[in-house]
């Protein structure tokens, strides 16, 4: 009777997700491609995978991306989940405009973006000239460029908000009149206090955030096509797509794949690792 | 002050489900034996605490410091809503605007005229180098494959849950393990072998990738699904099954009414997924006429590198605007239920 009740997810974890996965193990060490069936090829895809200069440019662009965005994203989420964890008046209204930005799909928010950081007549220069601060090419110089994705990641942060929120909530007040008798401030309590008893919530965001970054797409895909400015937001799963439907090289594309799931999991189980000795959990 | 970090609190834990409903007070009264009750009392306000002292000029020294911090919290609140909503407004003024307000230095708020026509052009945009653009058809398509998309995903999810939170069978928690698991792997991995997949199925040019699979479950809906299944005591069942009711008439009559809020919560979920989502169909939609609403903004914007702002920020806020009102009629939901998923359970 289970079984029936979970058919539908059986047939779909076997159909969508056990299948394509082995088939594409399978794939990563054949020349595949739309037009030919595939041929087995041994490692030669991972082999040319260590020579591909355009490999590592997208990778390191990637890794690079994800080492500024994650940690940013997830110190701001905080500071605005304490901010709104003060029991201050409109709370509720708050979150709702902080979360607001997180719900613009993808490629409205990358169309937005483009016209917000327009070098000539968008409003982000326009203000920064307006108050004497350096008005940087955001969209066309291969310094800034990375940073505009960031601060754009930063600003859609809400999902992550609204759950250390919630995080913040379970924590007992007892916990903060103890740290008060023992004459703690408000950064005494946040460090002894808070973040240990969110650090779970912390991983949590964290890993979601690391493998979100991971396979960044439809924003750099929107917003700067084929990665300009000089490839520097050519991001790993643009170079995927690229492989795969724009040079037809479907079996190379497989590897890249492979590669990726290889390395989030790595990057996930170095947070993992990190946080058996940081992260405290209630009751063991 | 108390209040609201109660009413906050997550579903599921004893406190009444989300969505008002008929009967609401049966079922609140049901749940609340199993939750913590208890846990929501202790979070009094630290001042809370201080008052009553006798020491009158320590209490004063104290509630002005309280003054100078709520002024403080209150003005970076608003500084911060500034930041998150200004490029938003952007875009609605932008929208409404006529061409030659767009690139003005100093920047237009104030549009000298409503310009309205600006949707409906975005809607039907005729170009000489494009075509037309048919938004309302991108419109229509992103409904069709957004509706169907929700539609399975409540019905298999609920299913799935249900097997996994409340029927005993032999492999359930192998399986929930490596349903589990599959949350770690990456969309782009499957890239390849879905469109291999679906190009032997002979689906490729039409819908069915975008929403065939959502009638077969997804790792995370079931995950949040039977995280709230559980919350709902076991008794119920067995009372159920007492009077000879079958596991399906238990399904369908004891338990989906008590997961209201939660099938909510997954249905809010698939629709901002399929609404949002941009690489299926830019992998399976061949055909024009066949876009999504994310697809043809992106194909509109590619092929004017900058030029019309006004009918492009019209035609993001097109996209945008039914994702806010969906948010804001089951916004308790689906921020309680946001806040389940980082939580253990």
């Amino acid at each position: 009777m289970g079984i029936l009740f979970a058919s539908p997810w059986i047939i779909g974890f076997c159909l969508f997700l056990a299948y394509p996965l082995l088939s594409s193990l399978f794939y990563s060490f054949t020349n595949f491609s739309v037009l030919r069936t595939p041929h087995w090829i041994g490692v030669s895809n991972y082999k040319e995978l260590l020579s591909d200069d355009v490999f590592h440019l997208t990778l390191k662009n990637t890794l690079t991306f994800t080492a500024a965005s994650v940690p940013l994203a997830t110190i701001f989420a905080i500071l605005l989940a304490m901010l709104l964890n003060t029991k201050t008046k409109g709370m509720a209204f708050y979150r709702t405009i902080f979360y607001i930005p997180s719900l613009v799909p993808m490629v409205a928010l990358g169309v937005l973006w483009l016209w917000v950081f327009n070098g000539h007549y968008g409003l982000l220069n326009e203000g920064l000239g307006r108050i004497g601060l350096p008005t940087p090419p955001w969209l066309t110089d291969p310094a800034w460029s990375k940073w505009t994705l960031v601060i754009i990641s930063v600003w859609g942060t809400g999902n992550a908000m609204v759950i250390y929120l919630a995080g913040l909530q379970d924590v007992p007040q007892s916990l903060y009149e103890a740290a008060e008798i023992d004459g703690a401030k408000v950064i005494g309590k946040t460090i002894h206090v808070t973040i240990p008893m969110i650090s779970p919530v912390i991983l949590f965001n964290v890993i979601m955030g690391i493998i979100g970054s991971m396979q960044t797409f439809a924003l750099p895909y929107v917003m700067f096509p084929g990665g300009q400015p000089a490839r520097s937001t050519y991001f790993f799963s643009m170079y995927l797509y690229d492989n795969a439907f724009q040079f037809q090289r479907m079996g190379y594309a497989s590897a890249l794949g492979w590669v990726m799931f290889a390395i989030t999991l790595a990057l996930t189980g170095i947070a993992l690792k990190f946080s058996s000795k940081h992260v405290h959990y209630e009751g063991g | 002050m108390n209040r609201n970090s109660v009413s906050h609190k997550r579903f599921g834990r004893g406190k009444t489900p989300p969505l008002p409903s008929a009967g609401e007070v049966g079922e609140s009264e049901e749940r609340r034996r199993t939750g913590r009750e208890g846990e929501n009392h202790n979070r009094k306000s630290p001042y809370v605490n201080g008052h009553g002292a006798s020491k009158s000029t320590l209490i004063c020294h104290k509630r002005r410091r309280l003054v100078l911090r709520q002024a403080a919290v209150q003005a970076a609140l608003i500084g911060l809503s500034i930041f998150f909503l200004l490029p938003l407004i952007w875009m609605l003024v932008t929208a409404i605007k006529p061409l030659n307000e767009t690139m003005t230095s100093p920047p237009v708020w104030i549009p000298s005229k409503l310009q309205w026509q600006n949707f409906s052009d975005a809607f039907a945009y005729n170009s000489k180098d494009l075509g037309y653009i048919p938004f309302l058809v991108y419109g229509r398509n992103t409904l069709f494959v957004t509706c169907l998309a929700v539609i399975g995903s409540v019905i298999s999810n609920s299913l799935v849950a249900y097997s996994f939170a409340r029927i005993r069978w032999k492999g359930r928690e192998w399986l929930f393990g490596m349903t589990l698991a599959t949350m770690m792997v990456p969309g782009p991995v499957l890239m390849v072998p879905m469109y291999a997949l679906f190009k032997e199925f002979g689906w490729i040019g039409t819908f069915r990738p975008l929403w065939v699979p959502s009638f077969f479950g997804s790792a995370f809906n079931i995950f949040l699904l039977r995280q709230f299944l559980r919350t709902i005591p076991i008794d119920l069942s067995e009372a159920a099954k007492l009077d000879g009711a079958s596991e399906w008439r238990t399904f369908i009559d004891v338990i989906i009414p008590l997961t209201r809020p939660a099938l909510v919560v997954v249905a809010v979920f698939t629709f901002l997924w399929a609404w949002n989502d941009f690489m299926g169909p830019l992998l399976y939609l061949t055909d024009q006429q066949t876009f999504t609403l994310s697809m043809g903004l992106q194909f509109f914007q590619s092929q004017h590198t900058g030029t019309p702002w006004n009918l492009l920020m019209a035609a993001s806020l097109i996209v945008v605007v039914p994702v806010i009102v969906v948010f804001f009629f089951a916004q308790r939901v689906f921020i309680q239920g946001i806040a389940t998923t980082g939580m253990k359970g």
